[in-house]
């Protein structure tokens, strides 16, 4: 075991794919000689040049075009949105060509291409550099969505994207990035569509992912010293999503909390709300709460960003009530 | 541009299989708008009639391995890279023998065993992911071609110029062809657009040649096209192609046209400017006998009649397709 930052991770995790197939390249903009404007590709460039690592203009659509022409015709690539906010300026090669082609054509064309993007606030870079878009990619059929909340998984969950046939939305926590965990020596390969328990409770369900995974699990030993003892479950995969553990979990609990970083109307959480009341109703033994951003764009200030996106203390809160009305 | 001895065009075979696909194009094109009236094809369509010079010459000068990407007016583009009528004539009727079994529609034909990457519905989406397949060719070094087809309209959307400067700075093997019909949908593109010529006075921008060629003669498409060609192949990078062609119908199948003068009109529909007569008439003075030419327009028509009777057969689409192909396994399951 080594400890590893998130950013680190990130290197890692591409350059293990890199290494086994020559067909994985990977482009956008800084990434290169820069080492990418979160140093999260540092290395990269000198590792395996600049016809694999592949610098960009500005050019968002000429990216993930270059990306989706490169995947159907055999290579898999990884494009780099700087900023997950940026795929404003190129959804149109995402939800309309990307994700539609495979099924337009009936199964003419494949697209094993991954496109990563730093996601979410806390770092007060203000509303066009800070949302969290996780939803924005979950409701586009065709597209599969990753967002890994330590380094293990990064590295793990870049491999099964990578590998993977189909088009991946990789969303990595900007705020995660400084962040260190323990990380096995070797290849680490994980499966799509599988969220992990990561602390087993007996009263109370939190389903979170992404920034909001170390949140809840602080919340969660915050109200275990209150009489309170959750299940924490990192999601980890919003398509194809994982809904037998989170029911297994919610059922076992009769209670399911969502901590979610996206703002409130239409975050993922609401899938998972809906799929609980339609499947688990009888096990619950009160109302699915949400905890979200308030359907707000975000503010810069630190005292503003802090007050919108869900805090440890927030979490606290709002389970507490939740469980004691 | 000059046609140098080599050239192929010179060639009365060559010449007559060019106007055979030329034909085609307009015969098809013509029997889908019949369709259309007796309500076999539904939703929208955009024809290439009158414009068939420039699918037909680009072709002509493609490797089988080249790749085309096509807009939603792309009939044309996919049927003269041998694609058959029937599976056309099907997608566009929507039947399950169809090209994609109705599940793309006229405006999104891709056939990839013919190196037809895709008919794209979102101006200017398609020349970015050219770029991508000429990226990939380059990278795997296999010398192939993407060609990519667009109206005047997309030179003002900015994924045109994404792609022409990635194009240009990757040096990639990529052409260009911007068909000029002069309208952008309903509006004559001269009065939305900065530059007379949209796109040849662009290519500057990215440090390329103007090209100009009459779109309407596919001897001088082939040749403008085949030299692109054999550039990029060689590594020389991309071109952009301003074809200068006219569509004799309006946008689609809801626009009469009626913006247009009719003696515009009227000066395009002529022997001297519609490019299936003008072909016709160049055969005929290099000594082709009329006789020929009636035998190529009657199997032609005989082929279309076969491929719409086939089509007609074919049945609609059954539920086993609608859940199908979203993913790579086939299926469409996003949950456990």
């Amino acid at each position: 075991m080594a400890e590893l930052t998130y950013r680190e991770a990130i290197a890692r995790g591409i350059a293990q794919e890199m290494r086994r197939d020559e067909s994985v390249l990977f482009l956008g903009e800084d990434v290169g000689a820069a080492g990418g404007v979160f140093k999260g590709t540092v290395g990269l460039f000198e590792e395996f040049g600049p016809v694999r690592v592949r610098d960009t203009p500005i050019s968002e659509q000429a990216i993930l075009g270059a990306a989706m022409g490169a995947a159907m015709t055999g290579l898999r690539p990884i494009a780099e949105i700087m900023f997950a906010d940026f795929f404003a300026v190129c959804w149109d090669i995402v939800a309309n060509e990307i994700a539609k082609s495979r099924y337009m054509t009936n199964g003419q064309m494949s697209f094993p291409l991954v496109i990563r993007s730093g996601n979410g606030g806390g770092l007060r870079f203000g509303a066009q550099h800070s949302q969290s878009v996780e939803n924005w990619a979950m409701m586009i059929p065709g597209l599969k969505v990753v967002v890994p909340s330590s380094p293990r998984d990064v590295i793990g969950l870049m491999a099964a994207a990578v590998r993977d046939d189909d088009p991946v939305v990789f969303l990595e926590s900007k705020a995660l990035y400084p962040t260190k965990g323990e990380v096995p020596e070797g290849e680490i390969v994980d499966a799509l569509g599988t969220a992990t328990v990561l602390r087993q409770g007996s009263d109370a369900t939190i389903a979170t992912l992404g920034l909001m995974v170390p949140r809840a699990l602080a919340a969660a030993e915050e109200l275990a010293a209150g009489g309170i003892d959750c299940t924490v479950i990192d999601v980890r995969s919003l398509i194809p999503l994982d809904t037998q553990t989170i029911l297994r979990e919610t059922s076992a609990t009769g209670r399911l909390f969502t901590v979610e970083e996206n703002p409130r109307v239409l975050g993922w959480g609401a899938e998972v709300a809906s799929i609980v009341a339609e499947e688990a109703f009888f096990d619950l033994d009160g109302p699915v709460v949400r905890i979200t951003t308030p359907h707000i764009p975000l503010p810069a200030a630190d005292t503003l960003e802090d007050m919108a996106l869900p805090s440890v203390e927030r979490i606290v809160t709002t389970i507490h009530k939740a469980m004691n009305s | 541009m000059t046609t140098t001895e080599a050239s192929p065009v010179h060639d009365v075979d060559f010449k007559l299989e060019l106007y055979r696909s030329q034909v085609a194009l307009r015969r098809f094109e013509t029997r889908a708008y019949d369709l259309f009236l007796e309500n076999y094809v539904k939703g929208t369509s955009h024809l290439s009639i009158g414009q068939e010079a420039i699918a037909a010459g680009v072709a002509a000068a493609m490797r089988p391995d080249d790749w085309t990407f096509a807009t939603y007016r792309g009939h044309a583009h996919t049927l003269a890279r041998g694609v058959a009528m029937t599976p056309v004539f099907a997608e566009l009727m929507g039947r399950a023998n169809g090209l994609m079994a109705g599940k793309g529609g006229s405006m999104h034909l891709t056939s990839v065993e013919h190196g037809v990457m895709g008919s794209y519905a979102i101006i200017g989406a398609h020349l970015p992911i050219a770029c991508g397949a000429a990226w990939s060719a380059q990278y795997r070094g296999t010398d192939q071609v993407a060609v990519v087809f667009f109206g005047d309209g997309t030179v003002n959307i900015g994924a045109f110029h994404e792609a022409l400067n990635f194009a240009a700075i990757w040096k990639l093997p990529v052409v260009f062809i911007c068909e000029n019909n002069l309208y952008m949908e309903y509006t004559r593109t001269s009065e939305v657009t900065a530059v007379a010529r949209p796109a040849a006075d662009r290519a500057a921008a990215y440090g390329l040649e103007p090209i100009l060629v009459d779109g309407n003669d596919a001897d001088a498409v082939y040749e403008v096209a085949r030299t692109a060609i054999e550039r990029a192949r060689a590594g020389e990078g991309p071109s952009l192609i301003e074809a200068e062609t006219y569509r004799h119908g309006g946008h689609s199948r809801a626009d009469p046209g009626k913006y247009r003068p009719d003696e515009e009109v009227a000066l395009w529909k002529s022997a001297e400017r519609d490019p299936v007569s003008r072909y016709r008439a160049r055969l005929l003075e290099l000594g082709v006998e009329e006789a020929a030419l009636d035998r190529i327009e009657a199997e032609v028509d005989a082929e279309v009649d076969a491929a719409t009777e086939a089509a007609k057969s074919g049945a609609a689409p059954g539920e086993d397709l609608l859940m199908k192909d979203v993913w790579a396994n086939g299926g469409a399951e996003w949950r456990n």
